[in-house]
């Protein structure tokens, strides 16, 4: 980062100090190059904020989500076990996550296996820091314009969370929309269940381009996400109809971080 | 007396064959595999008389929410009649119940007001299967049978109903011109608001005819109830029963948290640590497979959940797989089951309990590209108005497919491997994690 420098978990113990919150950055969050910049999005709003965070850094490793929905439970707990392990070395208790995916596994499916911590969506932890006054956003470049707001499977009804991401984009004085089928009754962008890394089936149409046309219908001027996939997925729908100069896809922390005019 | 005795045998012979047909579905429950579900029971009760009794999730689709409303009260209320019925059948005596007095005129007043409810319910349901066509009703798994089905049930329904109108309407007109066995000197019994209108059509009929007409009306009704109560079970009508307990057996977990295999958790930690102290496993115990190739494989709630769909499709066109043409459908992966666990069932009462007929869920049944379609995003589920959960079966499939079989698409078992080389589903060094916080 230009002005601050993430630490790790390693680090922080090193100095005889912990964080507040452990980012759980995740893989897409590490590797993918659109991903990467919500990462630095995040990572930007915690430090403006003031929380004290660390990152896994390179001891992070793949929670076991896309191994587990595929059906290679082996892969998942070994996964979750060494990812316990060392979640548990350095004590943490509370983490927040750039992706729904993580969220939904370390917060639901580690308790059993050892790993109990408060797992927060970073549109969660981004709600919180409005509540109680340390994150300020009012207007900023977004102000006026027609956002519509499409649920993650793994936030809305694997986890009832549909509240936080909508309220937090409302801070920025923007028009929020609602696509017809939207919340509980949202429509996968596609990619779940570890279809983002497999060809899909046999069918008519691809799930992503049905999905943008709905968004597009609402004629929005930015279309907000809250995960990687979406994020993905979305912006190749979007491109499908030849779109993307008029309409922007954009994760939520993107939103914010932009608003508040943070480096 | 003859048709007492005659009443008395039908109703038994109903009877036992109601009770053993439960019987061979509870066993065939039963063959599922263990699970607990006897925890949080005052959530269970709410969530039942939510989703079930107040019919919470039906709410969706307006219109078929109303008529199911009309049809669902109208037909329970309706039974209280059947009561009566009953006795008057085994004991030869005529609306037994007619002492509540006023009461008793309210009743049969309301009941026939809900027959007319029912009766225009049936009439709009079979309108959007066979007029409207709605396109939930004419998807690929909706052969001939799952089609004929529900028409058989709603003609029933308006046989009955008819019948219930007749009967009264016959009833009224009896005890008006006085004749024996029907009148009573107190005046007339019961309150026939809707049945009165159809008097004009058998005012001309001599009282010997209209008592044919009662009675025969009367049987019908009985007869039908008795028949229909047997029919349930065969039908997607088994619903009416099975909701019940298939909704206080729902998931109260979040619908994202997929169950951990207690199996392989005990296999990764000796993997990990070969001292680790894990439960004993019962060396007699025959070695249960990953994962469900067969109904055999999957758990009794997944087996009730089979015989509680109505087949009402609302997963499936909530389905983004199936939205976008692929050949999965939630109600058809519930279909399957329960269309192979009767057969399992079947092959039980023909060759006994050992017998393999060579078939399987999963292969016969159900294709692997039904399975890999799905993104698990719990639409189904929310969907479902009595709280099934195809998703688990397929997720209970993959298993099986990976673990057992390796047979995975290619792309999904690359993913695979570079997660267990390098921490992550792409071809990336675990070394470059931290790269996002060093680059501008
Ligand atoms: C005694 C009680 C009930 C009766 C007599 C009854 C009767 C019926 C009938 C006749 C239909 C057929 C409509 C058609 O297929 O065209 C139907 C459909 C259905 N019933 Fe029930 N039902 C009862 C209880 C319940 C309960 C407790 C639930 C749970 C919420 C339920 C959920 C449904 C659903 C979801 C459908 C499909 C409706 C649709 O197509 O949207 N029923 N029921
Ligand atoms: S979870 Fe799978 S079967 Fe259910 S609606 Fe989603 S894609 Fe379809
Ligand atoms: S599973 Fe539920 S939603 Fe799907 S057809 Fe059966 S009852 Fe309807």
């Amino acid at each position: 980062m230009e002005n601050f420098k993430v630490l790790t978990m390693a680090e922080m113990m090193a100095n005889g100090e912990k964080p507040e919150v452990l980012f759980w950055v995740g893989c897409a969050g590490s590797f993918d190059d659109r991903a990467k910049k919500v990462t630095k999005a995040i990572a930007k709003i915690l430090h403006a904020t003031g929380v004290k965070f660390a990152v896994l850094g390179t001891e992070e490793s793949c929670t076991g989500d896309p191994a587990k929905r595929a059906g290679n439970e082996f892969l998942f707990q070994m996964q979750a076990m060494n990812n316990i392990m060392i979640l548990n070395g350095y004590e943490v208790t509370k983490i927040v996550t750039g992706c729904p995916h993580c969220f939904n596994t370390l917060k639901n499916e580690y308790p059993s296996l050892g790993g109990n911590y408060e797992v927060l969506h970073h549109s969660q932890l981004l709600q919180q820091l409005i509540d109680s006054g340390k994150l300020k956003v009012a207007g900023g470049p977004f102000k006026g314009k027609k956002i519509v707001f499409h649920d993650p499977c793994y936030l809305g009804r694997a986890n009832n969370e549909y509240e936080a991401p909508r309220s937090v984009i409302q801070k920025l004085d923007i028009y929020l929309t609602e696509m017809k089928r939207s919340k509980a009754n949202g429509l996968c962008c596609g990619a779940g269940g570890a279809q983002m890394f497999k060809e899909p089936e046999n069918g008519v149409k691809d799930i992503n381009v049905e999905r943008a046309e709905e968004a597009l219908q609402s004629d929005p001027d930015v279309i907000a996400v809250g995960c990687p996939f979406c994020n993905t997925m979305m912006t190749d729908g979007v491109k499908n109809f030849n779109k993307e100069d008029k309409v922007q896809v954009k994760d939520i922390a993107e939103l914010i971080a932009e608003a508040i005019d943070i480096k | 007396m003859i048709s007492s005795i005659l009443f008395t045998i039908l109703l038994i012979i109903g009877v036992i064959l109601f009770t053993k047909k439960i019987r061979e579905v509870i066993r065939n429950i039963q063959l599922g595999r263990k699970l607990d579900l006897s925890d949080r029971s005052s959530e269970r009760w709410a969530t039942m008389a939510r989703v079930a009794l107040g019919q919470s999730k039906m709410g969706s689709r307006p219109v078929a929410a109303f008529f199911h409303v009309l049809i669902y009260v109208g037909f329970i209320i309706i039974n209280i009649e059947v009561i009566e019925i009953i006795i008057d059948g085994v004991f030869g005596t005529h609306r037994v119940l007619s002492f509540m007095g006023g009461l008793y005129d309210v009743l049969i007043g309301s009941f026939e007001f809900l027959a007319i409810g029912v009766l225009a319910a049936c009439f709009v349901f079979l309108s959007r299967r066979n007029i409207i066509k709605l396109r939930r009703f004419h998807m690929r798994e909706m052969t001939k049978w799952p089609k004929s089905d529900a028409n058989i049930i709603l003609f029933t329904e308006i046989l009955l109903m008819s019948a219930f109108l007749i009967m009264n309407a016959c009833d009224y007109q009896l005890q008006m011109l006085g004749a024996e066995h029907y009148s009573r000197a107190t005046g007339i019994v019961g309150a026939f608001p809707v049945s009165s209108m159809l008097l004009p059509m058998i005012s001309g009929m001599s009282i010997d005819s209209l008592i044919i007409l009662e009675r025969s009306c009367w049987w019908f009704h009985i007869i039908g109830i008795l028949a229909f109560l047997n029919y349930v079970p065969y039908s997607k009508h088994f619903h009416i029963l099975l909701a019940f307990p298939n909704t206080y057996y729902s998931k109260l977990t979040p619908k994202g948290e997929f169950t951990n295999m207690e199996s392989v958790t005990n296999e990764v930690k000796l993997m990990m640590d070969p001292s680790a102290a894990v439960p004993s496993v019962d060396p007699n115990a025959a070695p249960q497979r990953f994962g469900a190739k067969d109904v055999k494989d999957l758990t009794w709630k997944q087996l009730m959940d089979s015989y509680s769909c109505t087949e009402c499709g609302r997963c499936t066109s909530s389905c983004p797989a199936n939205l976008t043409g692929k050949l999965l459908s939630p109600r058809k992966i519930m279909m399957d089951t329960r269309d192979r666990l009767e057969e399992v069932g079947k092959n039980i009462d023909q060759h006994g309990a050992d017998h393999d007929d060579g078939k399987s869920l999963l292969g016969n049944y159900i294709t692997e590209e039904e399975l890999w379609a799905c993104t698990t995003c719990n639409a189904c589920t929310e969907a479902c108005p009595v709280n099934i959960d195809p998703l688990s079966i397929i997720v209970e499939m993959r298993r099986y497919l990976v673990m057992e079989q390796s047979s995975a698409p290619t792309e999904l078992n690359g993913m695979f491997t570079k997660i267990e080389n390098n921490g992550a589903p792409w071809q990336f060094s675990p070394a470059d994690r931290m790269n996002w916080a060093n680059e501008d």
